[in-house]
């Protein structure tokens, strides 16, 4: 079953006189419960697929298929029902607010999907079990280490039980051992039955995963199977 | 609807959220508002008091009584020129109105003189000596602390009594009472036979019968002035106010008469009514309502102006915040709502501080000056600050939801 299908699609950005291709020809589809990379060097169009893919933005030519809903033409403000309803984004830099703690964060999403108050704690301190942060939910995300905040993130990212989960360089800020943390949770995840999206320039990174597009120069230049796709082990608990 | 109001519940949870994690900025945008708030109401109450006072010292005069004068009081139709060569009302004038006339409830003659008072060391320059007749008292409310006002027979006989208002008795005898005393005006000794309780306020300045001594009219011809030296002011009380009108149009008849005019002739006196000094007063207070009004609307506009300056470097400083938020689903109306609602809350929180401290300060000034803060200056303070936050908010909060969530996710 595929829940996203792009044909066609381009970004065009006016840049001064001159037009930049930032997207030049992008057709793909992505399955359900599937785990895919999405890799290029910088000026690949890397960023500006992950904006489309992610409602952020709109491409200027071709079509979008998001669950069988054409999201291409759509408004603000449905897109960003979409993004509220439908993608858990996990950033680099995670993009917390940082004067609000850990539970308040992940409940965000849920305010603004309108669930009343109390079912939305339940479901957030749910997601922070999860992510096992069960101990720090009233944490601020400056009392909190890196991989934490991580989770934290993510645990955002999952409590609206989204289609799919985009994640842009979620390793990019951590050291390697806290990363591995995170690939272990996002392959936890994937196994769960979700669906996750993961850009990232790192070959090492990108092998977590069951596929890997490559870009370069805004197009698609290979869309491979990972043969032995690596699955990162759990430590012993420290 | 239901929709509406959870969003506006959460975005007003979100606000105070924000607010109380920038809790120094927020404290210093107040500052614009609570001193906007503070000088409109403190004007406002101001005004409300100087009017309070103005009404409360007008309505000593009487809303019944009639003055028939040489001079318009508060008129100013007839030039003052023509009013000076009027003939001086004198009191054949009065004697032939007080026969004539059918409908007042009293009359009483009055005439002004200023002069020295002396009681044993104690001297109180420039005192107000009204000369008139034991039926003033019938024209006025005037309440005594002791005593009593001079009668007919005192009044005819032009005995050497006093009657003494409260501020002056208070200057005389600051330790007692002066019923009984004698006091000398100018050279001349009389006998206190009354003192006046407190009526006035400080609006009427010498007319205020609290700065007033009372003797019999024939007194002051007798001892300070001629008899036709200087116009008398007749006093005249109307049984009520309904009837206010009637004495007024035989007044106007009556004095005609004694005074000997022709058809084709204008008055030669005037009938002046509390109502015509109310009229300037209220003319006078209009213009005070609007230049302090204006005055402290720059002062709320300054502030309302810092709100918005604040605003948009809160807007500039938490783009990125903003982003996250829409790229998490917080449509653009809901970010407009979050920024204008955090805009209002500073805007109401400066305003309730602004009208704790005019509340305050207009007790400390009340010590000294009438002032009046009642309940339409909290409602005022609400109003004026909530509009404020929303008015300076709007384009702040407009910037902030039509960000583009790509570049605010990216902005450093």
């Amino acid at each position: 079953m595929k829940i996203i299908t792009i044909e066609h699609i381009a970004k065009i950005y006016q840049v001064g006189t001159e037009e930049v291709h930032a997207l030049a020809d992008v057709s793909l589809t992505i399955g359900k419960n599937e785990y895919v990379a999405i890799m290029g060097p910088s000026g690949s169009g890397k960023s500006t697929l992950m904006n489309i893919l992610g409602c952020l933005d709109t491409p200027t030519k071709g079509i979008y298929d998001f669950n069988g809903v054409n999201v291409s033409e759509m408004n603000d403000n449905e897109l960003a029902a979409i993004r509220n309803k439908e993608i858990g984004f996990v950033f680099q830099t995670f993009n917390l607010l940082p004067r609000s703690n850990a539970l308040h964060n992940v409940e965000l999403p849920l305010i603004y999907s309108g669930m009343p108050s109390a079912e939305r704690k339940e479901r957030a301190m749910e997601a922070l079990i999860n992510v096992g942060l069960e101990n720090r939910v009233y944490h601020r995300p400056n009392e909190l280490s890196g991989g934490q905040r991580q989770r934290v993130a993510i645990a955002r990212a999952l409590v609206t039980r989204p289609s799919i989960i985009l994640a842009d360089e979620p390793t990019g800020n951590l050291d390697t051992k806290t990363g591995e943390e995170i690939m272990v949770l996002f392959n936890e995840i994937y196994e769960a039955g979700n669906t996750i999206i993961l850009v990232t320039h790192e070959e090492y990174i990108a092998e977590h995963a069951e596929r890997i597009i490559r870009l370069r120069d805004g197009l698609v230049e290979k869309n491979e199977i990972v043969e032995n796709r690596f699955i990162p082990q759990k430590r012993e608990s420290h | 609807m239901k929709n509406f109001l959870y969003e506006l519940k959460e975005s007003l949870l979100i606000s105070l959220y924000a607010i109380r994690a920038n809790k120094v900025r927020s404290m210093l945008t107040t500052l614009g508002i609570i001193i906007g708030v503070t000088s409109v109401v403190l004007m406002s109450t101001a005004i409300k008091g100087i009017d309070n006072a103005f009404q409360k010292g007008v309505s000593s005069l009487g809303s019944d009584n009639l003055y028939i004068d040489k001079w318009a009081w508060f008129n100013n139709d007839i030039p003052w020129w023509e009013m000076r060569n009027r003939k001086n009302l004198d009191m054949d004038d009065f004697k032939k109105y007080e026969d004539l006339a059918k409908l007042p409830a009293a009359v009483a003659p009055t005439i002004w003189t200023n002069k020295k008072i002396k009681f044993k060391e104690r001297n109180v320059e420039g005192i107000m000596i009204s000369g008139t007749t034991y039926n003033y008292i019938n024209t006025t409310n005037l309440s005594f602390e002791s005593g009593r006002f001079f009668n007919d027979f005192e009044s005819r006989g032009a005995r050497n009594v006093a009657v003494i208002g409260f501020t002056v008795a208070k200057q005389l005898f600051p330790l007692g009472n002066g019923l009984g005393q004698e006091i000398k005006i100018g050279d001349v000794k009389f006998k206190v036979v009354g003192v006046l309780d407190e009526q006035g306020s400080w609006v009427m300045g010498n007319f205020n019968p609290d700065n007033q001594v009372f003797i019999p009219i024939d007194c002051v011809f007798k001892y300070f002035q001629g008899e036709r030296m200087r116009s008398i002011t007749i006093n005249v009380r109307a049984p009520n106010s309904t009837s206010v009108e009637a004495v007024k149009e035989e007044a106007i008849g009556i004095m005609r008469r004694v005074r000997g005019l022709s058809y084709a002739e204008d008055n030669d006196f005037s009938i002046n009514q509390q109502e015509g000094l109310l009229t300037t007063i209220n003319q006078t207070i209009g213009v005070i309502q609007i230049a302090g009004l204006f005055i402290t609307g720059l002062a709320l506009f300054v502030g309302a102006i810092g709100i918005m300056n604040i605003m948009f470097v809160s807007v500039k400083e938490r783009t990125r915040e903003i982003g996250v938020r829409k790229a998490i689903g917080a449509k653009n109306r809901t970010i407009l709502t979050q920024f204008i609602m955090e805009a209002a809350i500073i805007c109401l929180i400066g305003g309730m501080i602004g009208l704790g401290i005019a509340v305050t300060l207009s007790m400390i000034v009340n010590q000294y000056l009438p002032t009046a803060v009642q309940a339409d200056a909290v409602i005022l303070a609400v109003v004026i600050s909530l509009l404020t936050g929303i008015l300076s908010g709007f384009a702040p909060a407009y910037t902030a939801s039509k960000l583009d969530p790509v570049e605010a996710l990216r902005y450093e």
